[in-house]
């Protein structure tokens, strides 16, 4: 009997792969559903012996059994877009039923809890600073450093708390763990409870993800004898975006609102109910196993400068060959977006990719040439955040996309700081005016005589530029956390490489030349 | 069983339980479809928080709603990559129908398949203006 595996990723199922899935089986086929590829414009993606077959709709099931369809792709392994990765993280990616214990034992599972109960807490802490891993939630913090702050901290109870709150756009990395492949996460996990003394672990993921929350919980309760003291519990967050900072994740554990609280004191000495807690990002928990597994230097031994190891980077937006594509750090945005990418799903040529979510940067073409890697992005005003790129056509408009960015932290913003709170608001209406080329003249009370320090005469275009730069420095460097304090990334690149938007006035090069 | 013998049981399930607000107030959302004052009132007496607390949780959070929302629900994803995609035109293009609320969410995590949408657990990825509007349809 032939055995047909179609993944059942959210990305898979929302491009209709139940029902392909369903076609197979009525047809006689045993179908297995696995995790995906991450080759996400060929889902529904259908492997038989290794050959695959997509984007696959129910009709095309007969064509596929009797050897004739067009979307058959060859041998998935010798995909060029997976053959130039080097996936740690996603070794078991389309490969394993994510729900098989046998399947994960058979690919290298466990092995990384064995060995670090092997080492002792101290030597696991050591590999995992050796490796060079930073946090993958975009801050970058080494997560070494971090560990050994919560196993010196004082106290009986500790905790290891996930976050699982993938909120940027162009993310979906961490779904893809939680769905594709569980128990490494679980692993990992329990390799920083041992680590560093914490007996209990929290998963806090968003609601939008009811798929990885059904997957962690069974995955959980599947892991039990092998994580064991350890325990694990699945949270569900409540559709805030600010939720995603670990603070602010915190309280809303406690069952709080989700307000960001000031730091100090760090959450590796008082964090959930304030006691020492371990707050990293899926990635960077599920990147535990290998390096503990493999040896911290098989990890440090892949990356480029100070960013060591392999990033999963998701492609995303307007962008043709859309997906999942790890990689060691170094690797050139333009290679990602033209060669790897293969360009918009448009056809038309690309004007902006906003790299770390809505609080990234845009960066215009001229850009293509950065190496991905923390330090370099931040070179350039950049930042890599989770490692998303969201592609945008030459249709894009940027000056609509600065206002969104300002919309969008309206939105979210938890209240507690007052430039993220009024800036983003004050954000919107100014941008709304430089939209509209309206300027602005005194308000009533604006022009009172009293009124010593309000300006009486009518702001301009250019005006209204200048106070736009000025809130956004407020909002940067008077924010509380990173909602308010990197909005204006995405708002003055935008504003930097694209002020034609903004009706600023371009020297015409063509002229001057 | 009335409502208020499921928000007992509700309560009785997560005694103990550490920072049980929010597991609690999903229960009784998916109970009830919404946390009423009543229920607020009675969460906070059980543990022991005032009620301006337990309400300012509720209202900070998107999910939770204070009134019923009777008509069947479409989470549409506008966030930047299916912006990229077009989802905008898609929206200002959406049939007039009163019977289904289509809300916004900010990502769905579908972002390479995009413009996404999601109806209960249900994903739809790979939209246009006639699938979406078909979609639409399909619920009213």
């Amino acid at each position: 009997m032939t055995i047909v595996r179609i993944s059942d990723d959210a990305a898979a199922l929302a491009c209709g792969a139940d029902a392909v899935a369903a076609a197979f089986a009525s047809a006689g086929c045993t179908v297995e559903r696995v995790s995906t590829w991450g080759m996400h414009w060929l889902e529904p993606l259908a492997e038989i012996d290794g050959s695959g077959f997509g984007p696959l709709e129910p009709a095309d099931v007969a064509a596929v059994l009797a050897g004739s369809s067009p979307k058959a792709i060859g041998q998935i392994e010798q995909h060029p877009f997976l053959a130039r990765q080097q996936r740690f993280t996603f070794a078991r990616a389309g490969r394993t039923r994510p729900l098989s214990l046998e399947d994960y034992a058979a690919t290298g599972g466990w092995a990384g809890v064995k060995r670090a109960r092997e080492l002792g807490p101290e030597a696991t802490i050591a590999e995992v600073t050796g490796s060079g891993l930073r946090g993958r939630g975009g801050a970058g913090f080494p997560a070494g450093i971090k560990w050994t702050t919560v196993a010196k901290a004082a106290g009986p109870v500790k905790y290891i708390v996930c976050n699982a709150d993938e909120g940027d756009s162009a993310t979906f990395a961490d779904r893809m763990v939680m769905e594709g492949d569980p128990f490494m996460l679980i692993e990992g996990m329990a390799i920083a409870g041992f680590a560093v003394g914490a007996g209990k672990g929290y998963i806090y993921v968003r609601s939008e993800y009811p798929h990885a929350i059904t997957k962690l919980q069974s995955a959980i309760a599947l892991a039990v004898p092998h994580i064991a003291p350890f325990e694990v519990e699945v949270r569900v967050g409540a559709g805030s975006y600010v939720c995603g900072e670990e603070t602010s994740l915190l309280n809303s554990l406690e069952g709080k609102r989700g307000e960001v609280r000031a730091k100090p004191p760090l959450p590796a000495l008082e964090g959930l109910f304030g006691k020492p807690t371990v707050v990293n990002n899926v990635l960077t928990l599920a990147a535990v196993p290998f390096i503990l597994a493999n040896g911290a230097q098989a990890y440090a031994d892949v990356g480029f400068g100070r960013s060591r190891g392999t990033m999963p980077i998701q492609l995303a937006g307007n962008i043709k060959h859309g997906g999942l594509y790890e990689v060691g750090f170094g690797i050139t945005l333009g290679e990602l977006v033209n060669e790897i990418g293969g360009g918009t799903a448009t056809g038309r040529p690309v004007r902006a990719v906003q790299v770390g979510g809505p609080l990234g940067a845009f960066h215009p073409p001229a850009d293509f040439p950065l190496p991905f890697d923390y330090e370099a992005f931040a070179a350039a005003d950049g930042l890599i955040g989770h490692a998303g790129l969201t592609v945008f056509d030459d249709s894009a408009d940027m000056s609509a996309q600065a206002r969104f960015a300002m919309s969008f932290c309206a939105a979210e913003s938890c209240g507690k700081c007052t430039p993220c709170r009024i800036g983003s608001t004050r954000g919107v209406e100014l941008i709304d005016r430089i939209r509209a080329r309206s300027g602005r003249r005194p308000g009533k009370v604006e022009a009172l005589p009293q009124m010593h320090n309000a300006r009486k005469a009518p702001r301009k275009l250019g005006d209204e530029i200048e106070l736009l730069e000025d809130l956004c420095e407020t909002m940067k460097f008077g924010s509380l956390c990173a909602l308010g304090g990197f909005t204006p990334y995405p708002v003055l690149s935008a504003l930097k490489h694209w002020p034609e938007d903004f009706g600023i006035a371009v020297p015409d090069q063509e002229a001057a030349e | 069983m009335n409502d208020a013998q499921e928000l007992d049981g509700i309560l009785a399930a997560h005694h103990g339980r550490e920072g049980a607000l929010l597991p609690i107030l999903h229960d009784v959302q998916a109970a009830h479809g919404f946390i009423s004052e009543d229920a607020v009132r009675t969460i906070a007496k059980a543990l022991n928080l005032t009620r301006a607390e337990v309400h300012g949780v509720v209202s900070f959070y998107h999910d939770f709603r204070e009134a019923p929302e009777l008509r069947p629900v479409l989470k549409l994803c506008r966030a930047e990559s299916c912006q990229a995609r077009g989802v905008e035109a898609m929206v200002a293009a959406l049939p007039d129908n009163s019977r289904v609320a289509v809300e916004t969410v900010y990502c769905l995590g579908l972002c390479s398949v995009g413009p996404a949408a999601m109806v209960g657990d249900t994903v739809h990825g790979r939209l246009d203006t006639a699938r979406l509007g078909a979609l639409v349809e399909s619920l009213a």
